[in-house]
């Protein structure tokens, strides 16, 4: 230890701390514009400047920054000589600024300013040539003006060093330095991502949110801390509202996204809050017109609640069903499957994790006995000595995952990616095995056959931990690196490196997403992952784990409440297995239910969201609630999916938007936002952070009658003859506690006390003095024992042939979530990316006569699109890939409804297709 | 779009080093030693084979006042401006030379791409002042009327 003093205190400090960090934790303020935590110091700024006494009495002024502690320094912090120097340094730096605060949008809220105003420097003592360079506004969403600029490089070294992305760098040296893109070239046609995470850590007027244009800082109401909207990341963020609007966000330092947004959450989450196609009250279709008629909500709600107990009286409970929203609260899901499984009378109750990652949901809970994600993104990006990355593109559907993995790869973590296309961390790869889709038990077979051939397995953690070895191990043996080299189109070299890296390396998480999830074998790819886990011992420990990157923001929670046709809340399952092994109802649980809820419920599981749309065409299903989703855009084959809804007797819709699905409806219910709103989001690690209430519409637009929807949820149970009282979120989470043990220690009081200090609680915490559980499986799986299951490699469905010879893929693109209900009313996205695309292979498209850029006509089995084709070799020749968000060819018109066995998830990574010139 | 070739001898010249961001400027210098600039796309193209974003590699680039994205002439002309040179009248001969070529301070490369012209802070031959360079040899004691006969003789050079 060193020890030293800073204005009169003595301070102890381990070796290599500098007196920056020295004095701050000592609670000491040093003022600094460039300093930016967990990177090098840039030391550029010189305001940290502090005067430093040595042992041998030689004294000099240095940068706090950069100045590492010695023993017996004696340390000044405002000493005249410092204060002299500082106000010296903001004098050279006003010399070329542009202060014309006034017509700045940073005024007020600008370090610089602050600095000068502190150190009484109100103009320069060195007027002269000041720097001409141009204003760059190409950005959709923020300016950069070098005017402004001092040069302190904290947006350069955010993208380098932080976001990974590296889209901007000081371009020309001495009084011509400027930030900028490379050459020449302005920064929107630059490979910015447009996250602003730059913006945000400029201390100038430099880089500022366009956004800016339309409130001054001194103007915010208030700044309310919330989840963000978007993927299952769970970033934390302020919504800032002006006048009761949310007129821009700021990043909160939230412990999954440490203070780092993306373009989407920064600038993609609020625009459609308070937009004018916002459905405005009840709406009820006129019969015999086609058209929505306005309704009061007692007319809305008789009429629903009439004509779902008409339908349970006809023809059973098992003939109604109710689909809960993986975009609301953890409140409201539970308030649907409530509602469902009381007044309903029926357990068919789920959410689109059916067709995200159900698979995940039924794999691990199989295999380890809890279908989550293992480890937190913290855990798996910053203590990783290698990433395995299965069929997860992050940089573009968890960009903030994807910007902290990029981080590892940086700091010298190795990445393996396995994915059919060229992403982009398969460029930062060490090896990138470019697998045919619907190929990936194949790979972990092969992976695990090189780990046993090598000898590389954990045969302690095996014996201990496992059982079902043997016959995995019999399975695997079949899966020479040459065999699989056939069946995934990899080079079986590869394939050998990948899995000796793999296991070799002491902390290796596995991270995956929906390439290894939406296939017709679903289920069994991701138990061959945490095969492939347990069989190196990679398991309940720092640093490893089975990762499955959820997708939506509360989809983990959407399953965690129970909106499941085979689960109560928490995983309490409805069936479990009697000593012959058959399934028969889970009494116990039945009981405590029943006791709870004051109603008999039914014994017997429900219908998944995937087999309701046959079960509507064939008649057995006739009523149906969807609360926010919007399948005909979402689930495959588009055209089935409309057959069921145009069939079905009574169709009700709890929404924000007339979606494409919301023409098929009888009656619609306008609900709220997640910003007009309390409750609770769970994140893709387990983390149930908080939800918070920021702008009321109704208060905003005296015409507007929308409600809360829980107060909907709780009405329409009272008319369906349930007396659910009245309740506020924070009670419903008491409820979710009492019932659910993984759950038992969660409440809104706790969640927003000093004690979790805005880092959430991540389940199992299962009482009041429970700190949550970071990492699952430590000594034991939740199972007991975790299973090795005997996967086999099963082609996909439908695969290529003389009539559709290419493989269609689907995703997700940065610049927008799932149907743009959200992202697409936020007009600069759509500029970005606003129309439908196919990547093509580039022998592909020659062979067809299709040019980078020409319009085609895409069609499968099921349907036909035009879109628009980008032809190269992101993706290998055979192969194609389509995003699914935009209306105009929207690829599930296309893909096929097959289903997984284990957890009903549709194959939307492979179908089978033909691409001709339109 | 340049042509295979560049990049062929990008190729080469990257497996002279190795992919590693560190052999940045390296690989630049001779990327410049071969075609007398550094095409644009061509830096693009190695900053991605050794790991460097095109925005770091652009960055280093513009540093150095030694590296041009502007195609340079077959003789490249540094007439030194040092405190020397300067009192020992360099600008005349840079002048001189300008005006026989019919070149600014903006466009400083002849149309056939034979010449171009640049000034330099110091060549480190106060010595010979005023001095200048033409590629690598170097021409002391310059007056106007020496830089118009060596301009000739470079001209003629060439025809022959």
């Amino acid at each position: 230890m060193i020890h030293l003093t800073i204005d009169g205190r003595s301070i102890e400090v381990e070796k290599g701390t500098t007196i920056l960090q020295a004095a701050r934790s000592a609670g000491i303020k040093i003022p600094t514009l460039c300093y930016l935590e967990d990177v090098l110091p840039d030391g550029s700024c010189r305001i940290c400047v502090v005067e430093i006494l040595s042992s041998r009495g030689r004294k000099s002024l240095d940068t706090a920054c950069t100045a590492m502690c010695n023993e017996g320094d004696v340390v000044e912090t405002m000493s005249e000589a410092v204060v002299d120097a500082r106000r010296k340094t903001l004098d050279l730096l006003l010399s070329d600024h542009n202060n014309d605060c006034f017509a700045c949008r940073a005024n007020g809220d600008c370090k610089f300013q602050d600095l000068c105003v502190e150190y009484g420097v109100e103009k320069t003592s060195y007027p002269g040539e000041k720097n001409q360079s141009v204003i760059d506004d190409s950005n959709k969403f923020f300016t950069y003006d070098p005017s402004k600029c001092i040069l302190c490089h904290r947006c350069v070294n955010t993208c380098h060093e932080i976001v990974g992305r590296g889209a901007i760098d000081t371009m020309n040296r001495g009084f011509q330095s400027v930030i900028g893109a490379p050459f020449d070239t302005n920064w929107g046609e630059s490979s910015c991502e447009s996250c602003g995470n730059c913006v945000q850590a400029c201390p100038t007027g430099a880089l500022t949110m366009k956004r800016r244009k339309k409130y001054r800082v001194n103007q915010i109401e208030k700044k309310v801390l919330t989840t963000c909207p978007h993927c299952a990341t769970g970033c934390q963020y302020y919504l800032i509202v002006k006048d009761g609007k949310i007129v821009d966000t700021e990043a909160a330092n939230g412990p999954s996204n440490r203070g780092l947004l993306c373009v989407k959450g920064r600038s993609g989450s609020f625009d459609f809050v308070d937009h004018p196609d916002r459905i405005k009250w009840p709406l009820i279709k006129n019969k015999e017109t086609g058209e929505f008629e306005r309704a009061t909500w007692d007319e809305a709600l008789d009429l629903v609640a009439s004509k779902f107990m008409e339908i349970k009286k006809n023809y059973g409970p098992d003939a109604l069903a109710g689909f809960a929203c993986s975009r609301s609260p953890n409140e409201d899901i539970y308030m649907v499957q409530k509602m469902v499984r009381t007044c309903f009378g029926t357990n068919s109750t789920d959410n689109c994790a059916r067709v995200c990652h159900s698979a995940s949901v039924a794999g691990l809970a199989m295999t380890l006995g809890s279908g989550a994600m293992t480890n937190p993104i913290g855990d798996i990006t910053q203590n990783a000595d290698l990433i395995m990355l299965v069929g997860s593109n992050p940089e573009e559907a968890h960009p903030v995952v994807g910007m902290q993995i990029r981080k590892a790869v940086k700091r010298g973590a190795k990445l393996i990616v396995v994915d059919p296309r060229d992403i982009g961390l398969a460029k930062k790869a060490d090896v990138h095995l470019k697998l045919k889709p619907g190929t990936n038990v194949a790979f972990a077979n092969g992976i695990m056959h090189v780990i046993i051939e090598e000898g590389l397995q954990d045969e302690a953690f095996i014996a201990e931990r496992t059982e079902g070895y043997e016959k995995l191990k019999e399975i695997v043996k079949e899966y020479t690196p040459e065999k699989v080299g056939e069946i995934c189109h990899i080079d079986p070299e590869d394939l050998r490196k990948a899995a000796i890296m793999y296991a070799k390396a002491d902390r290796a998480p596995i991270i995956y997403c929906l390439g290894v999830t939406e296939h017709s074998t679903g289920t069994e790819g991701v138990m061959s992952m945490s095969n492939m886990a347990m069989m190196v011992g990679k398991l309940g420990r720092e640093g490893c784990g089975v990762n499955p990157l959820r997708g939506q923001n509360n989809v983990q929670g959407a399953c965690d409440m129970g909106a499941q046709p085979t689960d109560f809340p928490g995983y309490q399952k409805i069936m479990v297995p009697d000593e012959n092994g058959e399934l028969v109802p889970n009494e116990p649980m039945f009981q405590k239910f029943e006791k709870a809820w004051g109603v008999k419920l039914n014994r017997k599981p429900g219908t998944h969201a995937t087999d309701c749309f046959p079960k509507m065409i064939s008649g057995e299903l006739k009523g149906l609630y969807i609360y926010g989703e919007d399948p005909v855009v979402t689930d495959p084959d588009t055209s089935h999916v409309i057959k069921a809804l145009e069939k079905v007797d009574f169709f009700v819709l709890q929404e924000l938007f007339m979606t494409e699905t919301a023409q098929y409806a009888d009656v619609i219910l306008p609900g709220m936002s997640y910003t007009e709103k309390e409750g609770t989001f769970s994140n893709t690690e387990r983390r149930v952070q908080r939800v918070r209430k920021a702008v009321d519409l109704n208060a905003l637009h005296p015409d507007y009658d929308i409600r809360l929807d829980t107060d909907i949820l709780v009405d329409l149970m009272n008319r369906m003859g349930y007396p659910q009282p009245p309740v506020t979120s924070a009670d419903i989470m008491d409820e979710i506690a009492s019932l659910t043990p993984s759950f038992a220690g969660i409440s809104h009081a706790r969640l927003d006390s000093e004690e979790v200090n805005g880092q959430g609680l991540q389940w199992p915490c299962t009482s009041k003095d429970h700190p949550g559980t970071p990492i699952m499986h430590v000594g034991k799986f939740v199972r007991g024992k975790g299973w090795f299951y005997p996967a086999e490699y099963v082609p996909s469905a439908e695969l290529p042939d003389d009539d559709y010879p290419i493989i269609l893929m689907t995703g997700r693109i940065l610049y927008h979530y799932t149907t743009r209900a959200m992202t697409g009313r936020t007009p600069e996205l759509m500029e970005i990316e606003g129309k439908s695309f196919i990547e093509m292979n580039i022998v592909d498209a020659d062979k067809l006569g299709i040019a980078n850029g020409d319009k085609v006509r895409v069609s499968s089995r099921r349907g036909s699109i035009e879109s628009t084709a980008r032809v190269g070799t992101k993706v290998s020749p055979g192969e194609t890939w389509m995003p699914f968000h935009f209306p105009d060819g929207n690829a599930n018109w296309l893909t096929n409804a097959a289903l997984d066995k284990y957890a009903r998830i549709p194959e939307y990574k492979v179908c089978a297709i033909k691409v001709e010139k339109a | 779009m340049l042509d295979r070739t560049y990049y062929d001898q990008a190729d080469e010249i990257v497996k002279r080093y190795g992919k590693n961001e560190r052999f940045l400027i390296p690989i630049m210098q001779d990327i410049q030693e071969v075609y007398r600039y550094i095409p644009g796309e061509l830096l693009t193209y190695v900053a991605e084979q050794i790991g460097v974003t095109r925005a770091r590699a652009f960055s280093v680039a513009t540093f150095y006042e030694n590296f041009s994205f502007q195609p340079k002439g077959k003789f490249v002309i540094k007439v030194c401006d040092g405190t020397a040179c300067h009192v020992r009248k360099s600008i005349p001969v840079k002048e001189e030379i300008m005006k026989i070529l019919g070149l600014t301070e903006e466009n400083n490369t002849t149309a056939d791409m034979l010449f171009t012209i640049e000034t330099v802070s110091c060549l480190g031959a106060c010595g010979l002042a005023p001095t200048m360079m033409v590629n690598e040899d170097v021409h002391p004691n310059m007056t106007p009327q020496k830089a118009d006969e060596l301009i000739e003789k470079l001209k003629g050079g060439e025809e022959a």
